[in-house]
């Protein structure tokens, strides 16, 4: 396959960045998005020119590192994939694709396509843990969970904080993310301890974040590549609102 | 920050006051539309002046009716602030985007819509609300009661396309507001569940359908009568 590339170069986050062309050749149908970058990028050290950054780690959809936004998609045109799950035979010979990071004030560029998403990691630190005993492992199942309670947990903990959500947004908001993760731990009794305490203060960093507000469009789950349910964030705002009205917190 | 400030200005917390406004103004809209279709009664409009009169005299609906000014007002100001933070929130824009695939046209452009309807609400109040409470209108006697007759004004306008023309591109913006606006209020209250979200979907677009085509009626026929 021959393919012309559009992808987004900036220096550093002070740069105001722009889109360069690249040609690539003989790139088999079989390889993943993330590999067909590392040609271009072998290409680009052999021509002693700066690689295109990007991030990727695990390269099997579980890590959450990838975040490409690829013809107006994150994560390219395939449904509940990552990038690196995206392979080249999704595109046709002779195609011209589009690559661009993550856009959001909550979600600077770094360089190139990486974007810090450190603004997650904070949101988390804000609640989204759970208090446990130190000590020996406790058993499997000491705790009796309903199976279908456990299901809809493990639907939300599915999620991977890749981002997508966000990138999707028309209002860069990252309520998917924290509904998700909110959700995995109020369903849970594990999750009880900091029930209220913590839908407050995830959501006050949030907000803090300049992450947007949710229009209810419904773009981040169509784009999710975990396919995170928007019934989530009906579950969040009700966590919330229980929370704000109960809490002992004034 | 009290928690009460804290909550109310959290980006949840403003969109709850755009759900609750909305749902109030959907519970209006149905009012509306129930005395309006008077305005399609054979009578000379003696059903509708009398309705009217009733209306803009008694003093609970003339509460009720401060209360859904104030509430417009609150849900048009809220959205201002939120569409500012949604704005911020993504300073660059993406060169490419598919949005089409992933979300409906009018969730997207509710700003829009609602502008929209905005200045419709403006031409529509300085037409007949302003008329009814600071105009001349003449009064008829229907069996001793007496009533402004707002008909008359009403029958004016609408003998005039333009006026139809403005009705019918207001009401078409309201239909593709509530397609989003009322099944999004009940998400945004957390009110979600496998058992009745499908119907509120349902109502919801049953609504947007039939309500503003119900208005919409209204200068039509009278336009051709």
């Amino acid at each position: 396959m021959n393919l012309t590339l559009k992808v987004w170069r900036q220096k550093n986050s002070a740069d105001k960045g722009k889109f360069e062309t690249y040609e690539v050749s003989d790139i088999s149908p079989d390889m993943s998005f993330l590999e067909m970058f590392d040609v271009l990028n072998e290409q680009l050290v052999n021509e002693s020119r700066d690689p295109i950054h990007f991030d990727h780690d695990c390269r099997e959809g579980i890590c959450g590192m990838c975040s490409m936004y690829i013809n107006g998609k994150p994560h390219g045109p395939k449904d509940a994939i990552t990038t690196c799950q995206l392979h080249m035979r999704s595109f046709k010979d002779g195609d011209t694709i589009v690559v661009e990071p993550w856009r959001a004030k909550a979600f600077p560029v770094l360089k190139d396509l990486v974007v810090d998403r450190s603004s997650f990691d904070r949101i988390i630190q804000a609640g989204g843990y759970i208090s446990v005993n130190t000590g020996g492992v406790p058993d499997a199942n000491e705790i009796p969970i309903r199976k279908d309670i456990a299901n809809e947990a493990m639907d939300a903990a599915q999620c991977i904080g890749c981002g997508a959500c966000v990138a999707a947004c028309k209002n860069a908001s990252a309520m998917l993310f924290v509904s998700a993760k909110v959700s995995q731990l109020a369903l849970l009794p594990q999750g009880q301890v900091e029930r209220k305490s913590r839908v407050e203060n995830m959501i006050a960093q949030m907000d803090g974040e300049g992450f947007g507000a949710c229009t209810n469009t419904g773009a981040c789950e169509a784009v999710c590549p975990k396919e995170i349910s928007i019934s989530n964030i009906a579950r969040m705002n009700r966590e919330y609102f229980s929370a704000k009205v109960s809490s002992q917190k004034v | 920050m009290s928690w009460l400030t804290e909550t109310l200005t959290s980006t949840l917390g403003r969109k709850v006051i755009m759900a609750l406004t909305g749902i109030f103004l959907i519970l209006f809209l149905a009012v509306h539309l129930t005395g309006n279709l008077q305005l399609l009664k054979n009578d000379g409009g003696e059903a509708f002046n009398i309705y009217a009169e009733f209306m803009s005299t008694n003093p609970l609906i003339q509460f009720v009716s401060k209360g859904n000014f104030f509430f417009i007002l609150l849900h048009v100001l809220i959205s201002i602030f939120l569409t500012r933070k949604n704005r911020q929130a993504r300073p660059v824009s993406y060169q490419v985007a598919v949005k089409s695939e992933t979300s409906t046209w009018s969730s997207r452009n509710m700003g829009i819509l609602g502008t929209l309807i905005f200045v419709f609400l403006i031409i529509h109040l300085k037409g007949f609300w302003y008329e009814m409470h600071f105009g001349q209108i003449p009064y008829k006697n229907y069996d001793g009661f007496e009533a402004r007759d707002l008909y008359a004004v009403v029958d004016q306008a609408f003998s005039q396309w333009y006026w139809v023309a403005v009705y019918l591109v207001g009401m078409l913006a309201v239909a593709f507001h509530l397609s989003h606006g009322f099944q999004s209020a009940f998400q945004t209250l957390g009110l979600n569940h496998v058992k009745y979200s499908p119907a509120i979907r349902f109502v919801g677009l049953a609504f947007a359908i039939l309500v503003p085509a119900g208005f919409a009626a209204i200068p039509i026929m009278m336009f051709f009568t």
